[in-house]
């Protein structure tokens, strides 16, 4: 009972403009040895989850002599540039860059759009069958993406967009909305209904109830979805790879990767072009942080 | 006042209507008319052609040529076949399993203990260390364990010899013993993020009123965790479960990328072995029937799921 009260409360608390009551800063802490032993071991957690990147970090900034007497655990002796530079021009990587960020954004804001519309009819306007309209949208999810590659290389080229970012742009579009239907429409399914009401009462059609009231109270939800296609998109593979063929189309994965077929990167090289390669998404990542810890579900219950 | 409303709410519910008073159900059509459009085009269409290869021998140039149900026939006593599903399991283990149950507590110890004790900066800290292998592109990420787990001069048998462990080095991808097992470890280490950045999401809805009455109780960590933490984020517990299951039955670009599915068939998964019927073998029929069949796998288990999920949302309605 009092769990179910909680959602509740804390609307109330917010219509109110009450301030969430801080907690002091030092009384609470009474630390036991118990509480710094989890966290060592939360800790030791990150380490080891950290691993892999602070290797590639020591062994980016190596020449391939260094590497060879150091082996891949050293710090670089002194620090060498050349291999981050020959991979930034072999691969003429500021184009590949704005290649992967124009497909993720357009891809992004597209299929929060589209999730959007989906759930405000589903989660809000209750259409018969829901569920099963979710499961069918869930499909885009479901499917191996394989699936596609055969057919909708024959149906691209059939109106001119093979080779063309917008074949992928439309792919993920559909891919990534699937995902957000489903978590926007149960979401919006659970939506406070005086809101609804008291807009429905103002004289707000249904237009305006989705931008006026539905897209405000979500938008920490809609930013969430909007990092995770980005990020997701930015990290595709097998689609960008079979759809851009041409060198100008190419995203940062595929550039990459193909790059590894060639003989003549050596690890140092390698390592750096992995550097290069999670360099946006991190950055991208450290901006948005903030935005991922005000929930998921946020617009649901505040 | 409580009896009243539900009686209220169980009238409302009986008469189906959308939230929005007034507004009837199928005025709210319009609205997925953009999206179905494109699923169809994108999703909907590719699938029925599958499903039509399926019962075809098509090599990718002459056209596919009728040949009923062989390919269904010659799937079932198809041991790779199998074998490949075999691995589905561990792939679930791998990430859906261990990422979820390990995450949830993760979450719990930064969001209650670490959160409150040694304040939000440091919990924050840590789930971002935890997601960081979410954001590193897939093939990149290959490309670099690939490197840490090569057999001469890679980085994990380089630190086994200088902590003395040296006979414990090996071909970690390259022998069927190992490759298995190794593929997963690099999938919860990939996965692991992922719920734990969901779940502490989750958490903040908890009202830490609720924590301290239950401490006050005298609950400990464990009970707390299991009455309060568990049931408030049920529905991302579901959500992160189903998506991540869906992903572990089409795990396609770590085995792609690091083991080609050797070797042998010892890291072979179905979406895997579609792939390399329909542009290795150009087997466009067989390997269409792989895929077919898999989507028809996942497409159960997202039914089943999803139907339990919203009978579990109807009965707390209800209650």
């Amino acid at each position: 009972m009092a769990i179910t009260d909680t959602p509740a409360g804390s609307t109330a608390r917010e219509a109110l403009k009450e301030p969430p009551r801080k907690r002091p800063r030092g009384g609470r802490a009474r630390k036991t040895a118990g509480d710094w032993l989890i966290l060592g071991i939360a800790v030791l957690i990150g380490l080891l989850i950290a691993v892999p990147f602070l290797l590639i970090l020591a062994n980016s900034f190596k020449s391939p002599t260094d590497y060879a007497t150091g082996g891949p655990l050293s710090l670089p002796s002194s620090l060498y540039f050349d291999g981050i530079t020959a991979f930034w021009e072999r691969v003429d990587f500021p184009q590949k860059l704005w290649n992967s960020f124009f497909i993720s954004s357009v891809v992004a804001v597209l299929a929060v759009g589209i999730s959007m519309f989906n759930a405000f009819a589903l989660g809000i306007g209750r259409v018969r069958g829901r569920t099963w309209l979710v499961l069918l949208i869930l499909l885009a999810n479901m499917l191996p993406q394989e699936v596609l590659l055969y057919p909708l290389y024959f149906m691209f080229r059939a109106v001119g967009l093979y080779d063309n970012v917008w074949a992928v742009i439309i792919i993920f579009t559909v891919i990534q909305s699937a995902f957000g239907t489903y978590l926007l429409a149960s979401v919006y399914g659970t939506f406070p209904k005086e809101l609804l009401e008291a807009a429905s009462l103002d004289g707000a059609n249904r237009w305006q109830i989705l931008w006026r009231v539905v897209f405000p109270i979500s938008r920490p939800t809609l930013s969430v979805l909007l990092i995770f296609f980005f990020i997701w998109t930015w990290n595709e593979f097998l689609i960008p790879l079979t759809f851009l063929v041409g060198n100008d189309n190419q995203t940062v994965p595929v550039a990459i990767t193909v790059l590894q077929g060639d003989r003549l990167m050596d690890v140092t090289t390698t390592s750096a072009s992995a550097l290069l390669g999670l360099l946006p998404t991190l950055i991208f990542f450290l901006i948005f942080q903030r935005t991922l810890t005000r929930g998921i579900t946020a617009g649901a219950v505040k | 006042m409580a009896i009243a409303t539900r009686s209220k709410e169980r009238a409302r519910r009986s008469v189906p209507t959308s939230l929005i008073p007034g507004s009837s159900r199928n005025a709210f059509w319009l609205y997925l008319l953009p999206g179905l459009a494109l699923l169809t085009l994108i999703i909907v269409v590719p699938l029925l052609w599958n499903v039509y290869l399926t019962f075809t021998s098509y090599r990718g140039i002459r056209p596919p040529e009728f040949i009923g149900l062989d390919n269904w026939v010659e799937l079932f006593g198809d041991t790779t076949f199998w074998t490949s599903f075999r691995n589905s399991v561990a792939m679930i283990i791998a990430m859906v399993v261990v990422p979820t149950v390990v995450g949830l507590v993760l979450a719990a110890m930064l969001f209650d203990l670490i959160g409150r004790k040694f304040g939000g900066r440091m919990a924050s800290f840590l789930r971002a260390t935890y997601y960081l292998p979410q954001i590193l592109p897939g093939v990149i990420a290959a490309i670099v364990i690939g490197w840490i787990l090569r057999p001469e001069n890679g980085a994990l048998n380089q630190v086994l010899a200088a902590v003395g462990l040296g006979g414990l080095q090996g071909n970690w991808l390259g022998s069927p013993d190992t490759a298995l097992p190794s593929i997963m470890v690099i999938m919860v280490w990939v996965q692991l993020g992922y719920p734990v950045v969901i779940f502490m999401a989750a958490l903040q809805r908890v009202d830490p009123e609720l924590y301290e009455a239950a401490e006050l109780d005298g609950a400990n960590w464990f009970q707390r965790f299991r009455a309060i933490t568990v049931s408030i984020i049920r529905p991302e517990i579901f959500v992160v479960t189903l998506t991540r299951a869906i992903a572990a039955l089409k795990v396609f670009g770590p085995v792609y990328a690091l083991t080609g599915g050797g070797p042998g068939t010892s890291t072979i998964v179905p979406a895997y072995y579609a792939y390399s019927e329909f542009f290795q073998s150009q087997q466009v029929g067989y390997g269409a029937t792989i895929a077919t069949a898999l989507t028809a796998v996942i497409a159960v288990v997202s039914i089943i799921f999803v139907l339990v999920q919203t009978r579990l949302e109807r009965s707390e309605e209800a209650r």
